[in-house]
């Protein structure tokens, strides 16, 4: 006669679907319970008076102040000026120009960014040679034609997206090379670039902007004068730069001591052995230390409306100060802090995937 | 370990030895730094004198001539430019210390809150975190400072809290102030007795308990003292301490104690933004510390308290205490933004306004940014010492 067991009794129902669910993950003991319950009645009142304000109750349309009659926000006053918060005091007339500018670096970003698309390197060369050149001309002006906009002009959003593209793209560079400093054998080299990592690292963005716009000018022979966007652009690479050379000095020290014998033992020079041996490794470690630091540079180009920049915030800020708009500070500062948000948090998604991607189980 | 060959080989000036090589970039590395250094100096000489600007440290000494909105010391616009730094220097002090109480303590309610076996505590958690960290922190600053303070009601609408003891309105926050009368010297004495007798007894228990392994519950014992003292000793001494309720008289208020509405913007607006990052670092640190110690320490049969102060805390600090110590480096440099919404700190009144009446950038930006370079030296070389002291020792 055959073994046959009997068939396993089901689980309570506590323990399985939605009772399941709640029971292990919200109701497991009394305390929980009532921490749930609490959270719960919280989050429930501050999402029903948050969506009453911000639609229910706003106004979305029309063309002043009047036009905002409910108790709830005034959306109107963000949608009016729209165009100045993207663009400045941009000529209307030639604001194809940053949005071509803007829709080749999407273009060439989602080349570099998404695996399936081949030529890579290609990419990479052209986006780093042609693409700035290009970008200058269509944004600045001065040639094929195109009338020159005094970066004066240059403002919002716009304005936020060039700082923080220059600075990261010259502060990459600017950081290797002070990382490889760092770690060099050389002690007056080391020192060099120590004394120059810590001291950026050590006083707050706002001291070097402020040293950008006051004391540049006094560091050149005089009759030489710089753009205010160009100063500013200064201050915010050496900054950037600085932390960057920490991120990629970490990126160093991940890598295992043996491939640097490897490379020294097959007589490889210095050069051959950080450009085909440890930055092609340590690039690869150190990618969602650069991405966090963009984040960071991203929010930091905020601090220029203290030099007196427009961007997002500075415009916004403007704007509130209109006699004819006085009283939207809330509608104003949210739409500025949603600008910042859906870029800052889609790079650090963005990070995480890189993080898993890149995650080949190489490190221990 | 690196070959290392001759100065002489090869011949003097020999590019292709190695160690030549190093040398010679060197000398080129320090030529180029002094020539930057010398141009620079000679370029900002040259343009002071023709801008007819004064050099020295000699304005430290001169009267400023302007009035401070909050001043920790005595200030009048009588003060020279010295007193003004110190000024600027302690309010800078006042708020990082604020907000770094405040951040960690936010930081670990809302780190743990991630970690706890709840959904929607866990949700709640994150939707916060992934809010404010996400968003620059001037412009959370200018939120709080004009969307939200500024909308505050008047001083004679004010919200009250606790009863009539706290209030809040658009001019600031209102608290009681404590009011030091006679006998307070008496009292301060007991507390002082009372804190050397909770560290005997701490010292004590732990010997105790290195010797008999048997626990002492010096938490609940150290407690008992402080309280038991502090309320025998309050009453016996005859109530030196009292507190100043502030009150509405007209359109202001009277007594208590001030928080000033840019102060209270910039504290919450750093303690918000702060408090996501050192959410993120006492959470990692804690997930750091390997599964297979908690369920050590749960085969062992030490209790859930004694597991977590005894085994995760130790070895998550080594993770959490680092990240730490840079976010409060961070809120220290953040805090120079208080001159966006005009609170009267270091870089506010003295780069700021000092700045625009003497005209000498050099010194003062020097001084300011000499400030901030102290102070993160302090903290990096906290660090290193920590660092060393709970180093893993590898063998």
């Amino acid at each position: 006669m055959a073994f046959t067991p009997t068939p396993a009794r089901q689980a309570p129902p506590t323990e399985i679907g939605v009772l399941g669910w709640l029971h292990k993950n919200l109701f497991s003991s009394i305390p929980n319970a009532i921490l749930t319950l609490i959270a719960a009645y919280i989050s429930i009142q501050g999402l029903y008076w948050i969506i009453s304000w911000a639609f229910i109750n706003a106004d979305w349309v029309g063309t002043s102040r009047d036009d905002c009659t409910s108790d709830g926000a005034c959306w109107v006053f963000v949608s009016v000026r729209i165009n100045q918060f993207i663009y400045g005091f941009y000529p209307p007339v030639a604001r194809w120009r940053p949005n071509l500018t803007f829709a080749l670096l999407v273009g060439f970003l989602i080349w570099l960014a998404v695996p399936q698309i081949p030529y890579k390197k290609l990419g990479a060369i052209l986006s780093l040679t042609a693409f700035p050149v290009v970008a200058y001309f269509l944004l600045y002006g001065g040639a094929f034609g195109l009338p020159v906009v005094p970066t004066s002009r240059w403002g919002g959003l716009m304005l936020t997206i060039v700082i923080a593209v220059i600075g990261i793209v010259l502060a990459m560079p600017i950081g290797i090379a002070l990382a490889l400093g760092r770690r060099s054998d050389m002690p007056a080299v080391r020192l060099v670039c120590t004394i120059f990592i810590e001291f950026w690292r050590g006083v707050p963005l706002i001291t070097i902007l402020f040293m950008a716009s006051v004391m540049l000018p006094l560091f050149f022979s005089e009759g030489v004068s710089i753009d205010r966007l160009v100063r500013a652009l200064i201050g915010i690479t050496l900054f950037q730069s600085a932390y960057m050379a920490e991120v990629v000095r970490g990126g160093l020290q991940a890598l295992g001591k043996g491939q640097y014998e490897a490379a020294d033992a097959l007589g490889l020079s210095y050069w051959q052995k950080m450009n085909l041996v440890v930055l092609p490794q340590a690039l690869k470690i150190m990618i969602p230390g650069i991405v966090n630091t963009t984040i960071s540079l991203w929010k930091d180009t905020s601090l220029v409306v203290i030099i007196g920049l427009l961007e997002v915030l500075g415009q916004v800020r403007q704007a509130l100060a209109d006699p004819n708009w006085l009283g939207y500070p809330a509608e104003g500062y949210i739409f500025a802090a949603l600008t910042f948000w859906v870029f800052c948090f889609s790079m650090s998604r963005f990070s995480q995937y890189l993080e898993r991607r890149l995650d080949t189980g190489h490190r221990n | 370990m690196k070959h290392k060959s001759d100065l002489t080989q090869g011949g003097w000036l020999n590019l292709n030895n190695p160690r030549v090589r190093s040398v010679v970039y060197q000398i080129l590395i320090i030529l180029g730094v002094v020539w930057a250094v010398a141009t620079i100096a000679g370029n900002v000489v040259a343009n002071l004198e023709a801008r007819g600007i004064a050099t020295g440290f000699r304005f430290l000494g001169e009267r400023a001539g302007f009035g401070v909105s909050q001043a920790l010391i005595d200030y009048s616009s009588n003060s020279t430019y010295s007193r003004v730094f110190f000024v600027g220097l302690l309010n800078t002090l006042l708020v990082s210390a604020m907000g770094i109480v405040a951040a960690t303590f936010l930081g670990l309610f809302v780190g743990l809150g991630r970690l706890t076996p709840n959904w929607l505590v866990r949700k709640i958690c994150m939707v916060y975190i992934e809010i404010f960290r996400n968003v620059p922190v001037l412009l959370q600053i200018f939120f709080w400072y004009y969307a939200v303070l500024q909308t505050l009601p008047r001083p004679n609408q004010s919200i009250t809290l606790f009863g009539d003891l706290f209030f809040i309105n658009v001019r600031g926050a209102y608290a009681p102030r404590p009011v030091l009368e006679s006998g307070i010297g008496i009292l301060t004495t007991l507390l002082i007795l009372a804190i050397i007798a909770v560290i005997a007894l701490t010292i004590w228990a732990r010997r105790r308990k290195r010797d008999t392994g048997e626990e002492f519950p010096v938490f609940w014992a150290s407690l008992g003292i402080l309280v038991g003292t502090m309320t025998v000793g309050y009453i016996a001494t005859g109530q030196p301490l009292v507190f100043d309720i502030p009150e509405l008289r007209g359109f202001s208020f009277d007594g208590g104690m001030r928080l000033r509405p840019e102060l209270l913007a910039l504290w919450v607006a750093l303690t918000v933004y702060t408090s996501t990052f050192i959410a993120e670092i006492f959470r990692s640190g804690i997930q750091s510390v390997s599964h297979g110690q908690s369920e050590a320490a749960r085969a062992l049969s030490l209790t859930e308290r004694q597991r977590m102060k005894l085994v995760v805390l130790p070895q998550a600090l080594r993770v959490i205490v680092p990240p730490l110590t840079s976010q409060y480096l961070n809120l220290t440099k953040n805090s120079s933004l208080a001159v966006a919404i005009g609170y009267p700190d270091l870089v506010s009144v003295f780069q700021g306004t000092a700045l625009n009446q003497t005209g000498q950038a050099i010194e003062i930006v020097g001084m300011t940014m000499a400030v901030y370079l102290i102070i993160s030296l302090l903290v990096s070389a906290f660090m290193n010492w920590f660092n060393k002291r709970v180093a893993l020792v590898e063998r």
